[in-house]
């Protein structure tokens, strides 16, 4: 019973912050309020019986990629509301495109068979023995592979953030 | 206490990642600062990863949880290098309004 009522509390809690990360004007409160929602997703994990993936999430979203971003807003002189006003037309035109696109997956929902799953319940896969069998047994080549795309990534980063290359 | 999955049905979990989802979308087409844009992008790439666990926890299968992982590291070296891109386009333009950035439009 309780599990259902924090569902509801921390769904209502990712949506309102979720909403406040689009429309709060300064980009400071935006981030912060991002932070907030990634914290309420990584609630769901926890209920979801993910605890290793809700501990990682926390580390590399709210640890490493939201200070990355307040680092550059805070370098580039962003914490104030310069963002200049895109026109009412362009706004409500938005407003209505992502509200459509919310109807039709909302439609094809409703219209999707449900499906039954055929493994009995296992209340153990988010914890990291499980998760390391199957990364390092199923997924030796994708986890490679993704250590080549991060050192590229870094590569990458720093090529552009030099000044001038010589 | 219950495994959330136990008690709500799958189709509460697939309508919220929807609606984060529908969000990010709305801040992309909503907003002309990048940043916000890129961390719109996070929020739909974060509404996929919610629905992920979710399926993998209702199929007992932990094979979702481990696709949640590659896609963290496909998005930090997303941020990485779109955020030095963007420190770029800021250093030769002084704005970060993606409307500056249209030479490539028609």
């Amino acid at each position: 019973m309780i599990t259902t009522y924090l569902f509801y509390f921390l769904s209502f809690l990712a949506i309102m912050f979720g909403l406040m990360v689009v429309l709060s004007k300064n980009p400071i409160h935006s981030v912060l309020y991002l932070v907030l929602c990634f914290f309420t997703i990584a609630g769901h994990y926890v209920l979801l019986n993910a605890q290793f993936l809700a501990v990682v999430h926390v580390i590399v979203y709210s640890g490493a990629i939201m200070v990355l971003f307040l680092f550059v807003i805070m370098l580039l002189n962003l914490n104030k509301e310069t963002e200049p006003h895109k026109s009412l037309w362009l706004k409500a035109s938005a407003a209505v495109a992502s509200g459509s696109l919310l109807v039709v997956m909302v439609a094809s929902l409703k219209g999707a068979s449900t499906i039954q799953s055929t493994n009995t319940f296992n209340p153990s896969i988010g914890l990291i023995e499980n998760l390391g069998t199957t990364l390092f047994k199923d997924f030796l080549l994708p986890f490679e592979v993704s250590s080549v795309l991060l050192l590229a990534a870094m590569v990458g980063a720093v090529m552009l953030g030099k000044k001038s290359i010589k | 206490m219950n495994s959330a999955i136990q008690v709500i049905p799958l189709e509460w979990y697939i309508l919220l990642s929807t609606v984060l989802f529908t969000i990010g979308v709305l801040g992309v087409l909503f907003r002309r600062n990048a940043i916000i844009i890129f961390m719109s992008i996070e929020l739909m790439l974060n509404a996929v990863n919610l629905l992920l666990v979710a399926f993998s926890s209702f199929l007992s299968d932990s094979k979702g949880q481990v696709f949640v992982f590659f896609i963290m590291a496909v998005a930090a070296a997303e941020v990485a290098v779109g955020l030095a891109i963007l420190m770029m386009v800021y250093r030769n333009t002084k704005s970060s309004d993606i409307n500056v950035l249209n030479k490539l439009k028609w």
